[in-house]
């Protein structure tokens, strides 16, 4: 005869657990939101006062700049075909969303980065989460965003952080703690403070892979951000899922090309950065 | 003689186990046991056991030892970059393992400037900025640790390379630059853990220059690490040989060469050029019969025939070399009835330091052979060397 064994309730722990936070947590989550929504807003305004061909100037500088001629000449191409398909404010939703969302993870994920990379137990302790967060499917951050932060980007926001962040603190972690060990060493020969030693010789050297998962950061961002759509988010995602509802892989598509376009400006630009300092 | 010399640090029963159970592993040795026995029963490594000695101030101190003797520990110890597990290590009245981690800090800071074997140069940093890391980090004004990393840089030839990069530049020179930056510390010990060795074999002779020409013009008391016994026996005052973590032999390159300790020492120095590293003093014998300057040429001439001398050399009441007088000179003064010696003597005669390498005194027995003076730096007559003793001490040194 079978054991009727009970299933365990996980999921209304989980919701119980959820619920307790949002109404325990209302003021803040409405705090958070309403700031965030301000930063959303006034970027994207920002963005869209510009005439379009002054950001492309702009941003077609930048890449001059950072990364040459080439990579100029492409951005200017790939911005003036969004442009065309008249995909240009949705792509700007998208670039603020990734913009803030990218700065709210690597400001949490530097200090949480080299906290891990100088103990070993918090290391221990926050490898698990991270593959946690990392290997969680993406959509199911998007639930729990809704009755914390109502529909829209704010919400995309909070769960694009959380799924974007965990690169940007492993390379931390792990930039810091290549520093080759005779570095460290003459480093401390010398006298030098804790501060000191990761001021004047851990941040500067691991800098090129700090910004290697600032890069990774960015691009899981831009993946997120447009999945996050189904939330209510603005932007590119929003012109795919709206093409997917009325079944028109055309538009589909163009609005697929746009998120391919900002991905590759935004990966070139982040990698170029990451070379010149390299060489410095 | 030199034990006379101011002591800069002293180390006394200093002692390191790798492991958890420390403790246990010190019981072990002083019941008797051996590093490999204590291994197998506790599975603790006895990194060094009971080391003493002491450092004089200004000196040239090379630990060597084979890998795995303990040498790179031991240097650690000392600034406690490894945590000694037993003993006293003191500078300055100062025991640096009881320090708490704050004097620890000023004191690596005060005391101790470190050269590594792979440079660990801050590859980010340039020239200067390397150079200036000690003084940086102890928030030494701008201005003053910008001119002390420059006259670092120019007392090891770096002159001009201030604003390149590390990676930019020959082993050689990288390792200047780490020189460099322990120089312009102005600490009072140099640690220097095998410091020219992963460098070419002719840069590292100059190197090895270079160092005893810094030593000699700054006299900056420095313990330097090496496996290269050749190394060793080139710069070191003195040397302490390390075998499994304990102390072997403590010297001066020619005791070490002229009296090892035991069979081990003897085998590590088979097949040293022994010519190079003896030095006149190690053949040098006392001078029988010297002739005073007032004495007559009838008395010198007894003196020689009661010794057995062709020649004798001729001193002043301090023992000061005034020349020397041949046999057959005196011989003719005697017969020719003069008083004096002074017009007899003659300075055609070779004359050394005792710090002379033997090889160098080869050639000096050439021609009319007369025995090597060898004085002092006031010229005050120390021995004699005869070209037989100088064979003599090489086949001695060469029999081990």
């Amino acid at each position: 005869m079978a054991i009727e064994f009970p299933r365990i309730p996980l999921g209304q722990w989980i919701e119980g657990g959820l619920n307790w936070l949002t109404s325990e947590y209302s003021m803040v989550t409405r705090g958070i939101s309403r700031f965030t929504q301000t930063g959303i807003n006034g970027l994207n305004e920002g963005l869209m006062w510009l005439p379009e061909w002054a950001l492309m100037a702009v941003i077609a500088m930048l890449c001059w700049r950072m990364a040459g001629m080439r990579l100029a000449i492409g951005a200017v191409a790939g911005l003036a075909l969004i442009w065309n398909l008249g995909l240009w404010n949705p792509m700007i939703e998208s670039l603020t969303l990734v913009v803030i969302a990218t700065l709210v993870a690597v400001v949490i994920a530097l200090p949480v980065g080299i906290a891990a990379a100088l103990s070993e137990r918090l290391y221990r302790t926050i490898m698990p989460v991270l593959d946690f967060m990392q290997t969680m499917p993406a959509f199911v951050y998007l639930i729990p965003a809704i009755p914390f932060f109502g529909i829209g980007s704010v919400s995309a926001i909070f769960a694009t952080v959380i799924f974007s962040m965990p690169p940007a603190i492993r390379f931390t972690t792990l930039g810091i703690r290549q520093v080759p060990k005779e570095l460290i060493e003459a480093a401390d020969a010398f006298g030098s403070t804790r501060r000191q030693k990761l001021l004047k010789v851990q941040l500067p050297l691991s800098l090129p892979t700090i910004m290697a998962g600032i890069n990774q950061t960015i691009m899981l961002a831009l993946s997120m951000v447009v999945i996050a759509a189904m939330i209510g988010a603005d932007g590119l995602g929003n012109e795919v899922w709206r093409a997917i509802q009325r079944l028109r892989p055309g538009d589909g598509f163009e609005a697929g090309i746009a998120v391919v376009i900002l991905a590759m400006l935004l990966d070139r630009l982040t990698q170029s950065f990451r070379k010149e300092r390299k060489q410095s | 003689m030199s034990e006379t010399r101011p002591v800069k640090i002293k180390v006394r029963g200093l002692s390191k186990v790798f492991g958890s159970q420390p403790k246990k592993a010190l019981e072990l040795r002083d019941q008797g046991l051996k590093r490999s026995a204590i291994l197998d029963k506790t599975s603790q490594t006895l990194g060094l056991s009971n080391i003493g000695f002491d450092v004089y101030e200004g000196e040239l101190l090379v630990i060597m030892g084979l890998s795995g003797s303990g040498k790179s520990t031991l240097i650690r110890c000392l600034n406690r970059l490894i945590e000694p597990s037993e003993g006293e290590i003191v500078i300055d009245g100062e025991n640096i393992p009881e320090l708490s981690d704050k004097s620890l800090l000023e004191c690596r800071r005060r005391h101790f400037s470190m050269v590594f074997q792979n440079f660990a140069l801050f590859p980010h940093r340039t020239v200067q900025q390397n150079a200036e890391y000690g003084l940086e980090i102890r928030n030494v004004d701008k201005d003053e640790r910008r001119q002390a990393a420059r006259n670092a840089l120019k007392q090891v030839g770096l002159e001009g390379w201030e604003d390149a990069y590390p990676n930019q530049l020959s082993g050689g020179m990288q390792q200047r630059v780490g020189l460099a930056r322990a120089l312009a510390n102005d600490s009072s010990v140099l640690l220097m853990d095998e410091a020219f060795s992963a460098l070419d074999p002719l840069i590292r002779k100059d190197m090895q220059q270079e160092l005893l020409e810094l030593q000699h013009r700054m006299k900056k008391t420095t313990v330097f690490i090496t496996h290269d016994l050749d190394e060793a026996l080139s710069i070191g005052d003195r040397i302490i040989l390390l075998k499994d973590g304990e102390i072997v032999q403590i010297g001066t390159p020619e005791e070490i060469l002229t009296a090892p300790a035991d069979e081990y020492v003897e085998r590590f120095i088979e097949g040293v050029d022994m010519s190079r590293i003896l030095t006149a003093r190690s053949a040098m014998r006392p001078v029988r019969a010297t002739a005073r300057e007032d004495d007559g040429p009838r008395t010198v001439l007894r003196k020689m025939s009661e010794n057995g001398l062709d020649s004798i050399y001729v001193t002043n009441r301090e023992r000061r070399l005034l020349g020397l007088v041949e046999g057959e000179v005196a011989d003719r003064a005697v017969k020719d009835g003069q008083q004096g010696i002074a017009s007899l003597i003659h300075q055609d005669f070779p004359c050394v330091s005792p710090d002379e390498p033997l090889h160098n005194l080869f050639a000096m027995f050439s021609g009319k052979s007369f025995p090597i003076a060898v004085v002092d730096y006031d010229k005050r007559l120390l021995g004699v060397v005869v070209k037989g003793a100088v064979l003599a001490q090489l086949a001695e040194s060469g029999e081990h």
